[in-house]
């Protein structure tokens, strides 16, 4: 093979979301020399798909909101199971690295006394996510990477990573990748490196995730020895777009419901009033009009003397409930429910506060949602689960790496909260960049590069375009959407789980027969077929702590475990890793929460 | 439960790299309500693996999948077959303004190294950043840019008379207005945005304004009100003798 290019960095940062700008930023700044690579241009990362807000308890919009409340809100819609140093830290330090962001120009919308403006969102006791519009997360990345290129971070775009690469001690070396452009590998070298490469959305059929979410660093990091923990929790997000099929799937922000958007079956009726869990009773409205009171005086900006509409309830329950209705054939003439924001509010404010969707629904749809309903389904949105760090330093058990944003796990438990994203990447973005850049400044020198291993690996990507008369891997990326879909989904069953490993084995044959036609020039047949690897093993973790988690909890529901089992499951998470044998499940006790906090979710 | 219907497609999409290459023609079934960035991912699963196609949100919020439709400047997420005549032949193009790297994609990187010479974002030392929600719409129009560069792309001075070395485009000058423009900035960079960024290349034909799929108001609202700003600071002859005669701005 042609001689690799290679570059030398202190921090390498793979991914250029919110997570890994935020990283790249901090770790800039402490004077290491830092890289961002990512696989698309900059500024197209997922985080721009973000639309209602980012959580911080800023308390401009309501005065009683503080840390605190953001905390237990965080940790009862995680169902317990989050980790508590992590959704403590996040709690904590997420106003102000909101305001932060609008140091650096970020523009977020103005309450009437001119402070940032906070919407209210499912679970969130007090009006919290700043917000911009419905298009929060543009203006996060783009405050974000207009202040990393200006601190002089080396961006390398449309570059895709493929192996972490280890010295003999078992430390982080480096990595190995490919030009997307001209199929060339890459390596750089690295003290510490950090993952903020997003979620796992492409392994399921209807997902709001885009072509990049294929679970690269949740495998990079597997298989460079790291865990990954709470992967059963799969978050479908309650709104997706049902219709057409073009669309299917394209995310609609929670936002519509936090400016009084309501759900409603084929028949009017609005179901969430019936689906509030036990958890969450005396919380919400218990009628109609209650819920109405409540929806005026925050159109008013008044503060409500009515409790919220269940349809803010966690997006785990109304996404369940949403597909209660139409198996019980009340759903819309799509297979979905309606959303409803035109009987709520004017044409006029849902232009003005909702203008993405609007402009969405209006050309993608053919519906106008100032004077008809949204047809809306759940769509695979996020995932709870992700590499396992330390809670203070983000740091994996695999020395010199790090994880922050959706690739890592534990901040969010069983559930995440709508807005909570946005926040959890900047706070762990920040301290993953930062503590990556300690790590890297106290060691000596960078390690050699195993330079057989990297031949080796590199010819090893090549394979799809020698073989003979193997499967496109399109339909191998197909099977293995539906396959999820279908078995993997919201509701699962051990039948389903059972087969869905057998069905993972066998496409995993496919996958390693699969050829690719053209060159290696920008080619994305050739790109898919080694994503492949990342999504077959990210989906048997999935399934196989799903099928060991014998219980329903936040986004995990088991048909055949209905109930939630607090003396057993609510302690323990379930933990991932590599062994000889392959992906390997087991059960872990969680940590202990510290009193003054256990003291803040008590009733 | 409702079932889409179904149709052919016919696309002509240019194959090939900067050196040049040719049209090819495919076909694929596609259903209804589908865009014509859905017909290029049926191509690519059925025809052709390796077509290459800049995409992530597929919903008209990233900028990534500019491209030339029947020769006008299209998100092809958000351009629906059903805009085309049954039957008629699509043709699919990249940006002309830039070098194709491959297919449909193209070396769009001139852009951020433009960006990179923008001062960001200075504060005053003493502001308490309180400001009104009708403050924060100037600047918000501006920033719902999604970077697509369809505006550098039909933008004459780039695209016909490739001055790239003189003037920064249509997306970069709503950039500066945004921050000009900003309730907190402190800096000026109107002597930049003249000398530099070359505003005077702009002779407002609006070309960028009709092709932004944001519709944001470019030449109206962002390129005249900081030309307006220049003609009083550089060519006013009465503010020009004031400042000579008492030094002041």
């Amino acid at each position: 093979m042609d001689k690799y290019e290679t570059h030398e960095y202190d921090v390498v940062v793979i991914g250029a979301g919110g997570a890994g700008l935020r990283a790249a930023i901090e770790s800039s700044a402490a004077g290491v020399k830092t890289a961002l690579v990512c696989k698309s241009l900059l500024g197209k990362a997922h985080t721009v798909m973000a639309e209602g807000g980012v959580a911080a308890s800023l308390a401009s919009a309501d005065t009683r909101d503080n840390w605190e409340t953001h905390y237990r809100d965080t940790i009862k819609g995680g169902k317990y199971l989050n980790q508590w140093r992590m959704a403590q830290l996040h709690a904590q330090e997420s106003p102000d690295r909101v305001r932060e962001l609008q140091e650096w120009g970020a523009v977020f919308d103005r309450t009437r006394e001119g402070g940032i403006n906070q919407r209210n969102f499912g679970g969130h006791t007090y009006p919290r996510l700043a917000h911009v519009g419905d298009r929060t997360g543009l203006e996060i990345i783009r405050t974000l990477q207009d202040r990393g290129v200006h601190q002089g971070i080396d961006v390398y775009m449309e570059c895709t990573i493929r192996t972490i690469l280890k010295d003999p001690d078992g430390h982080v070396s480096g990595c190995l990748g490919y030009w997307r452009e001209s199929g060339r590998f890459v390596v750089f070298h690295a003290k510490s490196i950090v993952l903020a490469t997003g979620g796992i959305g492409r392994c399921w059929d209807i997902t709001s995730n885009s072509w990049e979410y294929t679970a690269d660093g949740h495998a990079l990091a597997l298989w460079a020895g790291a865990e990954l923990i709470d992967s059963e929790f799969v978050q479908f997000h309650p709104t997706g777009m049902v219709w057409p099929p073009s669309v299917k799937g394209t995310l609609i922000t929670e936002g519509v419901r936090g400016e009084g958007g309501v759900l409603k079956n084929i028949d009017g009726e609005r179901f969430m009033f019936d689906n509030i869990p036990e958890m969450f009773q005396g919380e919400y409205a218990e009628t109609e009009e209650e819920a109405t009171r409540w929806v005026e005086a925050v159109v008013a900006d008044r503060r409500p003397d009515a409790r919220r509409p269940p349809e803010l309830l966690t997006r785990d329950v109304v996404a369940r409930a949403i597909r209660r209705e139409v198996r019980a054939g009340r759903g819309s003439p799509h297979g979905g429910v309606f959303l409803d924001i035109a009987s709520k509010r004017s044409a006029e404010a849902i232009k003005r506060k909702l203008p993405s969707m609007y402009h969405q629904f209006k050309e993608l749809a053919n519906v106008d949602i100032t004077t008809d309903p949204m047809e809306v389904g759940p769509t695979c949105h996020y995932t709870m689960g992700g590499v396992r760090v330390d809670p203070e330093s983000q740091e994996t058990r695999v020395p010199g790496m790090f994880a922050a944003g959706e690739v890592a796990g534990g901040m969010h438990g069983a559930n995440r909260l709508g807005g909570n994203s946005l926040s959890d990447l900047l706070v762990f973005g920040k301290r993953a960049g930062e503590f990556a850049a300690r790590h890297a400044a106290d060691r000596a020198d960078l390690t050699a590069i195993n330079e057989t291993e990297v031949e080796e690996r590199a010819a090893a990507m090549l394979e799809p375009f020698g073989r003979e008369g193997g499967e496109n891997p399109y339909t191998v990326h197909e099977d293995l959407r539906n396959m999820m879909q279908d078995k993997v989904g919201i509701v699962r069953t051990e039948e389903d789980l059972v087969s869905a490993i057998e069905a993972i084995a066998s496409l995993r044959t496919r996958a390693a027969g699969v050829k690719v036609g053209g060159n290696i020039q920008y080619n994305p047949g050739w790109h898919l077929a080694l994503d492949l690897d990342n999504m077959l093993d990210i989906s048997e973790a999935v399934a196989r702590s799903a099928l060991m988690r014998t219980e329903s909890r936040g986004a995990h529901t088991r048909e055949d475990f209905p109930d939630s089992d607090e003396q057993t499951w609510g302690q323990q998470n379930l933990v991932t890793c590599q062994t000889e044998s392959g992906v390997e499940v087991q059960v872990e006790s969680l940590p202990e929460m510290p009193p003054e906090l256990k003291e803040l979710i008590k009733d | 439960m409702n079932q889409p219907t179904t149709q052919d497609v016919t696309l002509e999409i240019f194959r090939g790299d900067d050196d040049g290459g040719e049209m090819v023609e495919y076909t694929v079934e596609v259903q209804e309500g589908m865009v014509v960035l859905d017909a290029i991912h049926a191509v690519q699963a059925q025809h052709a693996g390796d077509l290459a196609c800049r995409w992530n949100c597929k919903a008209g919020k990233c900028g990534s999948c500019s491209g030339e439709v029947n020769g006008h400047p299209k998100l092809m997420c958000m351009d629906r077959l059903d805009n085309y005549e049954a039957g008629e032949t699509i043709t699919v193009r990249p940006m002309k303004t830039f070098p194709i790297v491959k297919d449909i994609t193209c070396d769009v990187s001139w852009n951020f190294e433009r960006n990179a010479k923008i001062q960001t974002l200075q504060p005053r030392a003493d502001t308490d950043w309180q400001f009104t929600q009708r403050e924060a719409d100037r600047v918000q129009e501006f920033r719902k840019c999604i970077e697509c560069f369809l505006c550098q792309n039909v933008c004459h001075v780039l695209r016909d008379h490739d001055r790239k070395e003189e003037f920064i485009g249509p997306r970069f000058l709503v950039r500066l207005a945004s921050l000009e423009m900003h309730p907190v900035d402190d800096a000026d960079r109107l002597e930049q945005v003249k000398d530099e960024f070359g505003i005077g290349y702009c002779n407002i034909t609006k070309c960028c304004t009709e092709a932004c799929p944001e519709g944001i108001t470019i030449t109206d609202n962002a390129i005249i009100p900081m030309k307006e700003r220049l003609v009083d600071r550089y060519y006013d002859p009465v503010l020009w003798l004031w400042r000579k005669l008492t030094g002041k701005d």
